[in-house]
């Protein structure tokens, strides 16, 4: 995983925790790394920013960054990948910006969704397709 | 804020000066008898400042034909609106009279007849004359280059760019952005980049490894006591389009949020007017117009569109300035108290006959020219058909490079991307080395030759109709669909990736592609690194010459649905 200069700055002072997910399960599902995050809430719309290329001019290392004021937790999810989690990034109450960056790899054209768990348990999602294309023939 | 009256006067040149004339009925000289210079150029000062833009000269310096296309089909909300109108119905909705010097410069129908009525377009002597005659009326002006400047001409590709910044800087150029000018390398678009008078925009490209920006976002001008902000927007999708390992160092893309951070920025220092100079396409910066607030002005290029009327999208109007040096628009723009109260527009034909060179301009030209003359000018054939290239599927000139293919490269099948630019030549025209450069021109040239399973064949062609035919123009790059030599194959237009294309036929045989099969496939373009092959215009000079005259039958091998 790279880490930009920037985000890696803002991500120390932030204090945030970092964990990576492949301890969670081995391929869990779409629904059961939902259920697991959300805790059977259901996701609404509304405090979380998801910026990603609509079309990915390297799939294999595809930037991602997730703003999500307020929150504890932000998971981050490739849906077409084989394994679909990406990343759960968990933030203390010393974290001065609730915001997580990083490079993904992405197997084909999918959604990428991010979710944030709000302190009252609550929340929060957003999606973007990410196109992988072969490319070739721009005019 | 803009008035209706003002939005009428926007109409191109000639159409208020000239009615309806009879087909074919003009000579050349009475053309140029009808059609003055005084004409071309008249406009009534308005406001107090005035925008000059001209994109996409795909390093055309001398007068071109150029067909516009007979296919330019719009998807999703795009449908039925422009610049997805071609034709008699491009006509109907601007008002443009058939055989009407307007009609010939917008549309394509009976471009032969009406190219030998009116003369061909463009030339970068008779642009430099209409940019001086509005500097002259204006002083308060920016005149600013879309991008898409320093490829297309074997002169562009021999000087590495050199010949075009030479003419665009004698030209006066303020600023400008972005796209084919990578294709010559990181070092040598850094190198012209030191030498530049003016700076080179693109607040959308950014260092590819530490994720910031890497180019000057924008320029603060002023003029007329305004400060007016020029943001760069180079074209999105470089790296994937084209052969990102020629320039690594960067990454591109839209970035909306980043756009709106920077107009916030520039909004925040007070500017009074707001302009995107974009190499996004236009309908993806139709879509950017109604998502990020605050610019006034969005001057778009990428597609190639000429639209005679602004477009306007919520409070932002978006000027289209066609290609090839066939037009510059004149925007002239009353701005007060940090305001855009109002325009008038003119998209200005170049119509080369009519249009006396500026003898300077002229001059540096042939000088550029001088060294390669005699390569350039070489005869290699003549053509009885007419070779164009624009339309979203298949051209004739295309046809011909694919012929070329098939046959110098011994394969069944040929590619040969989906670009827009590249100009036409008339039937009876002789097909010069320069004619062929300036529809295969680029730094990466080389037709491979492999082989690849009817399976491949349809992932190539379903990816690339989506970059084309996604109703979401944020997942559309601007080209055309990739032209076939040898295989037929039907289109659904309104169809998602993967179900678009179907009914792909080996055509000397007739039989239905296989999908576990493997064919012989010879293409040019690739965006791979080390592709090897001899490079594109080298075989279509083999093939031309071996041919003497090029004659084309219609080509009725792609069947197109879903319009």
């Amino acid at each position: 995983m790279t880490i930009t200069r920037r985000k890696a700055l803002s991500i120390g002072l932030g204090g945030i925790a970092f964990a990576a997910m492949p301890g969670l399960s081995t391929a869990a599902t779409m629904d059961e790394l939902t259920a697991a995050f959300t805790g059977g809430a259901t996701p609404g719309a509304g405090n979380i920013t998801l910026t990603a290329p609509e079309i990915a001019e390297n799939g294999n290392t595809v930037p991602v960054a997730v703003d999500a004021p307020g929150a504890v937790a932000i998971m981050l999810l490739a849906s077409g990948n084989p394994e679909p989690a990406v990343a759960t990034f968990t933030f203390g109450p010393a974290a001065g910006r609730q915001f997580a960056a990083t490079r993904i790899r992405l197997a084909k054209t999918q959604d990428v969704i991010a979710m944030a768990k709000m302190a009252d348990g609550s929340i929060v999602q957003a999606q973007a397709t990410v196109k992988v294309t072969i490319g070739g023939c721009g005019g | 804020m803009i008035t209706r009256r003002e939005f009428l006067q926007a109409s191109l040149a000639a159409s208020a000066i000239y009615g309806a004339s009879g087909f074919g009925n003009w000579s050349r000289l009475a053309a140029q008898q009808a059609l003055s210079q005084d004409q071309l150029l008249q406009f009534d000062d308005f406001g107090n400042l005035t925008l000059i833009h001209i994109t996409d000269i795909h390093a055309q310096m001398k007068p071109i034909w150029f067909r516009e296309p007979e296919w330019n089909i719009g998807v999703g909300a795009a449908k039925g609106q422009p610049p997805h109108v071609v034709g008699r119905a491009f006509q109907d909705m601007f008002k443009i009279a058939p055989a009407s010097p307007e009609a010939y410069a917008l549309t394509y129908e009976d471009f032969a007849a009406l190219g030998r009525t009116y003369g061909r377009m463009g030339g970068m002597d008779r642009v430099a004359t209409v940019v001086k005659a509005i500097r002259a009326a204006r002083p308060d002006s920016i005149l600013l280059d879309g991008g898409d400047t320093w490829q297309g001409s074997m002169t562009s590709l021999l000087t590495k760019g050199q010949d075009c910044v030479n003419v665009m800087n004698a030209l006066g150029v303020e600023a400008m952005t972005s796209h084919w000018e990578w294709t010559l390398g990181t070092e040598r678009v850094k190198e012209i980049v030191e030498a530049l008078p003016f700076p080179f925009l693109g607040a959308n490209i950014f260092d590819a490894e530490w994720d910031e920006p890497a180019f000057e976002p924008y320029k603060i001008f002023e003029k007329a006591g305004l400060r007016i902000a020029v943001i760069g927007q180079a074209f999105p999708y470089m790296p994937i389009a084209n052969p990102g390992w020629m320039f690594p160092e960067y990454s591109f893309g839209i970035r909306e949020e980043r756009m709106q951070e920077v107009v916030d920025e520039v909004r925040a220092e007070g500017v009074d007017l707001v302009v995107c100079l974009s190499h996004n396409g236009f309908d993806v910066d139709k879509k950017m117009a109604a998502r990020v607030t605050g610019i006034d002005v969005i001057l778009t290029g990428h597609t190639h569109d000429a639209i005679p009327e602004p477009v306007l999208v919520g409070q932002t109007i978006l000027i289209a300035s066609g290609s090839h040096g066939k037009f510059v628009s004149r925007v002239d723009l009353d701005v007060r108290d940090g305001k855009m109260m109002g325009f008038r527009h003119k998209l200005i034909p170049i119509f080369s006959d009519v249009i006396t060179p500026d003898p300077d301009m002229a001059a540096l030209i042939d000088a550029e020219r001088a060294p390669f003359k005699a390569q350039l000018e070489e005869q290699l054939g003549t053509t009885e058909s007419l070779l164009y290239r624009r339309g979203n599927f298949q051209g004739t000139w295309d046809d011909l490079i694919c012929d070329a293919v098939r046959s110098e490269r011994d394969v069944q099948i040929a590619l040969s991307p989906g670009v827009r630019w590249g100009a036409s030549l008339l039937p009876g025209d002789a097909i010069t080395r320069e004619d062929i450069h300036n529809v295969t021109s680029m730094t990466y040239g080389q037709v491979y030759r492999t082989e690849m399973t009817g399976e491949t064949i349809k992932t190539v062609l379903e990816d690339v109709a989506d970059n084309i035919f996604n109703p979401d123009p944020y997942y559309q790059q601007g080209g055309d669909m990739v032209r076939i030599g040898g295989m037929g194959f039907a289109c659904d237009v309104s169809k998602p990736i993967g179900e678009r294309i179907s009914d792909m036929v080996l055509l000397e045989t007739s039989e239905a592609i296989d999908a576990a099969k493997s064919y012989t496939v010879g293409g040019w373009a690739s965006v791979n690194e080390g592709t090897e092959g001899p490079q594109i215009w080298d075989v279509v000079e083999a093939h031309i010459r071996k041919l003497g005259t090029v004659r084309l039958d219609p080509n009725p091998s792609v069947t197109v649905t879903g319009i």
